[in-house]
């Protein structure tokens, strides 16, 4: 047990994430009164959270990805794809919308596959492969399609549109989703293996895992993630669009709601809390700067600096893991010393 | 909680004695074969393990042990031979076909993960279930059981690897290789890392073993272990089986012997006589330490004379390598003074504490002190070239005549060190750190895992060092390497320096300051 250290040095990581956030929260509601608005009017909740879930979706299936050490960079292309095939497969048909989801989803989770496939069984990086596999989307729509395309059904766009109180159903998903994800990782025996497959990959194989099934999992569930974000786009915008991924700059900023949720970046360590939390930091900030109405260049500065400030704090916090013999100044307090002390005559 | 007698899984078959007479070995290794890349470093190896024996296995490094104990591990395919376990052949193309043989290893790596529970880590890939879902209580449970049935009541299944002792995960380590029901256990080195008590501790897990009818294979170089757990010791050199017999029958001078072919009084070289006799050096010492201190220690109060090898001794978190990283700047002291050669010199980072020409030859050579991927010669010159850029160029020419001092085995100086041998490894990382010219040498550990041979030049180097004025300080888990080579000896508890005995003192008076305890610790070794 560690006794010593500061209070700082005793919080998890996912403890701090969600200190921060309340900090976030507190200053949020005093700068948001300022301007003479209520941050917690239910209209705002229901704004900051309509704001977490288009970003939490795709950081949960992030987060897996990346526990096993691997990275999605093709997420945003995903979603934008899942919105085209959804609004064009519904085409205003109330009677298509389950085709059109299930259609969806089948696409996503297809390209999900790809890139498991690749990452696992050629051995090319994360990084690499799902670059390729995003490039390959983003030419693929940008040479298909000019505009938005197709249209979604009424009743598909009230998913978009309503809540339960200040809650939209949307968030009520997406955090359904994120439980799910927690059985899988902390109650299932491919959960347990993803995280010895990103901690570290040697140990895992002389294990007996079959090291590839945990990473194309990963993938595949991450990629449905995005086709899930991509239907929840196609939803509140209507129609279906080649850019409406990229440009949520849903790639990098899912990595960051993923590594400020305390997980390590290399693998095999992180929880999905952890990231739900960094999500909520997102999406108060992004609510906090646009009621304040806030130059939106400074808004990618706040949170450059707090994604590098949480990682910064992350890694202090692993250099000094170990308690203290004796505090710096003299060694009056330390039990050690009195025990010596104790024993001299 | 409520699954007890349902948790037979984990334990051992001990208490069941086959009733068929003059039964085959458990495991007997014929004519094994296997060479790399067409060097053979395994030849006609044979090896008989009985139950219930507890099996040594030696050799330099570099003899073939490591890659006899992969060979039954699954990890490497033999090129020829036969395994039989319980007079059939088998061959394992995995690790987990040993493990389900009932064959298990335990290796020199740790292969924990550090940010998974004790549990995890031991039911890694055979995690109980429960319908779909991890039955976690019972994983728990398990392992506390599993853990008992070793002694070892301290670990919490719960706990994670991270914030346990090395020698609590070497226990863990040990733990999962018996939850395959193992029937073997070969062990490579698994004292490595350990000192002091915590041998004990193993001594005490394999004595369990033993009782339950195991058998196990022991990887050491440390002969005091081999004599003191051993009941059969077979000798390998140079990939081939040169001595299988009672341990009883040997004794250290003739296990050396057999593995180097060089008696034991070679072990500890003699001191080399100061080498400007003529000049009366001024004695003024090259470290002085006051009341230094930081959050590891405390009251540190003593010095290095020039010529002098003082060895630091004590148990493992002692504060042995925390007090080298205070003098070197890794980790500063942060009250106290400290002098070298007189001046008052307080590093505040490595930096300053090699400008102040001192040298840290660190415990884990792989992990900091070596870049594997890089040729040797990059080695060499890390710090050099960082630290005195303008000596380079001198250094360059001077490294193919120190390497050949050192008798370190190359291909060339472009050969990427992760390919040479634990040894030669460590003559790399020594080279790199005479390049500067030290003052005062701080040794970690510096044969750890490393073979008879490479020890011996060690030993030569450090006499050598000596000898022209440089002070040494060393850190040393083996105690007859701490007695044989040095001066005096610093002996540290729980952060603080326990006291000092002079050359030549005895194990025992090491341990008792090390351990605290005022009587001799009961002989048990």
């Amino acid at each position: 047990m560690k006794q010593r250290g500061s209070f700082f040095d005793r919080l998890s990581s996912t403890q701090i994430v969600y200190l921060v956030a309340l900090l976030t929260l507190i200053v949020g509601a005093v700068l948001v009164s300022t301007v003479g608005r209520n941050f917690f009017s239910q209209g705002n909740i229901s704004s900051i959270l309509t704001g977490t879930s288009v970003l939490g979706f795709i950081a949960i299936g992030q987060t897996l990805v990346i526990l096993a050490g691997s990275l999605d960079l093709s997420v945003p292309y995903v979603a934008s794809l899942a919105s085209l095939i959804a609004a064009g497969v519904m085409a205003n048909n109330p009677g298509n919308v389950l085709p059109g989801v299930l259609l969806t989803l089948g696409a996503a989770a297809i390209i999900g596959l790809a890139n498991g496939l690749i990452v696992a069984r050629l051995n090319v990086h994360g990084f690499i492969a799902t670059l390729g596999m995003g490039l390959i989307i983003s030419g693929y729509l940008a040479t298909n399609f000019k505009g938005s395309f197709g249209q979604t059904p009424l009743s598909f766009r009230l998913i978009g549109a309503t809540g339960l109180g200040p809650v939209p159903i949307s968030t009520i998903i997406m955090l359904a989703c994120a439980g799910l994800a927690m059985l899988l990782l902390h109650r299932t025996r491919m959960g347990h293996h993803l995280y010895a497959v990103g901690g570290d990959i040697s140990v895992a194989r002389t294990s007996g895992i079959r090291i590839d099934l945990p990473v194309i999992t990963a993938h595949v569930i991450c990629s449905l993630l995005a086709g899930m974000a991509g239907l929840l786009l196609a939803s509140r915008l209507g129609v279906g669009s080649p850019t409406v991924g990229s440009q949520g700059g849903y790639d990098l900023l899912s990595i960051a709601a993923v590594v400020l949720g305390g997980t390590l970046l290399a693998g095999g360590k992180g929880t999905i809390t952890g990231t739900l939390g960094g999500v909520l930091i997102f999406a108060m900030l992004d609510n906090i700067m646009s009621v304040m109405q806030i130059n939106p260049f400074l808004k990618d500065v706040v949170r450059g600096v707090v994604i590098v400030v949480a990682v910064a704090v992350y890694a202090r916090r692993r250099i000094v893991n170990r308690p203290e013999r004796f505090s710096s100044k003299g060694p009056a307090e330390a039990p050690a010393a009195q025990a010596a002390r104790a024993e001299a005559p | 909680m409520e699954n007890p007698g349902r948790t037979g899984e984990a334990s051992i078959p001990g208490g069941r004695p086959q009733g068929s007479a003059d039964p085959p070995p458990l495991l007997e290794v014929r004519g094994l074969t296997k060479s790399f890349f067409g060097i053979p470093v395994l030849e006609d190896a044979h090896l008989t393990l009985h139950r219930g024996q507890v099996h040594g296995l030696v050799g330099e490094n570099g003899a073939g042990k490591s890659t006899l104990m992969k060979v039954l591990a699954g990890v490497y395919q033999p090129d020829a031979g036969t395994v039989l376990l319980d007079g059939r052949e088998v061959s394992f193309s995995h690790p987990t076909k040993a493990h389900e043989a009932g064959l298990s290893s335990v290796f020199q790596e740790f292969n924990l993960l550090p940010d998974r529970t004790v549990a995890e880590n031991i039911y890694l890939g055979r995690e109980p279930r429960r319908g779909v879902l991890v039955n976690k209580a019972l994983m728990n449970a398990k392992t506390a059981e599993l853990l008992e049935s070793l002694g070892i009541t301290a670990i919490r299944p719960t706990a994670q690897v991270r914030t346990l002792t090395v020698a609590e995960q070497q226990v863990v380590e040990i733990a999962k290789a018996v939850s395959y029901d193992a029937r073997i256990v070969s062990m490579d080195e698994p004292t490595a890392a350990l000192a002091g008590a915590e041998v004990e501790l193993l001594y005490q897990i394999v004595s369990r073993l033993r009782e339950r009818g195991t058998a196990i294979l022991y990887v050491s170089h440390r002969l005091r272990e081999l004599f003191d757990l051993c009941d059969v010791i077979t000798v390998l050199k140079d990939g081939r089986v040169v001595s299988t017999g009672p341990a009883s029958e040997l004794d250290d001078t003739r296990l050396v012997r057999l593995m180097v072919g060089r008696p034991i009084s070679a072990f500890f070289p003699d001191k080399l006589p100061p080498a400007d006799s003529g000049a009366d050096v001024p004695a003024q010492p090259i470290l002085e330490l006051h009341d230094a201190g930081n959050g590891q220690l405390d009251g540190i109060s003593f010095s290095v004379q020039p010529g002098e090898i003082v060895g630091l001794a004590g148990l493992q978190g002692s504060g042995r390598t925390e007090l080298l990283h205070a003098i070197f700047g890794a980790a500063p002291f942060t009250r106290g003074t400290m002098k070298v050669e007189g001046r008052d010199v307080a590093p505040k980072s490595p930096r300053e504490g090699v400008r102040a020409r001192m040298a840290l030859i660190t415990e884990d050579r792989k992990a900091e002190g070596l870049s594997l991927n890089q040729s040797i010669l990059n080695n060499a010159l890390t710090v050099i070239r960082s630290v005195f850029p303008r000596r380079t160029g001198t250094a360059r020419t001077e490294i193919p005549g120190v390497f050949s001092s050192l008798e370190v085995v190359a291909r060339d100086l472009d050969q990427e060190v992760q390919y040479l041998s634990g040894g030669n490894q460590q003559k790399v990382v020594l080279a790199k750190w005479l390049a500067i010219r030290p003052r005062l040498v701080l040794l970690d550990e510096p044969t750890r895992g490393i073979d008879v041979g490479a020890k011996v030049a060690v030993y030569r180097l450090m006499r050598k060092l000596a000898a022209e004025g440089k002070a040494i300080l060393m850190v040393s888990s083996e105690l007859p390497e701490v007695i044989g080579m040095s001066d005096r000896i610093l002996v540290m508890r729980d952060g603080r320096l326990a006291g000092e005995l002079p050359a030549g003192t005895s194990e025992e008076a090491v341990l008792q300051l090390g351990t605290g305890a005022r009587t001799a610790p009961g002989g048990g070794t």
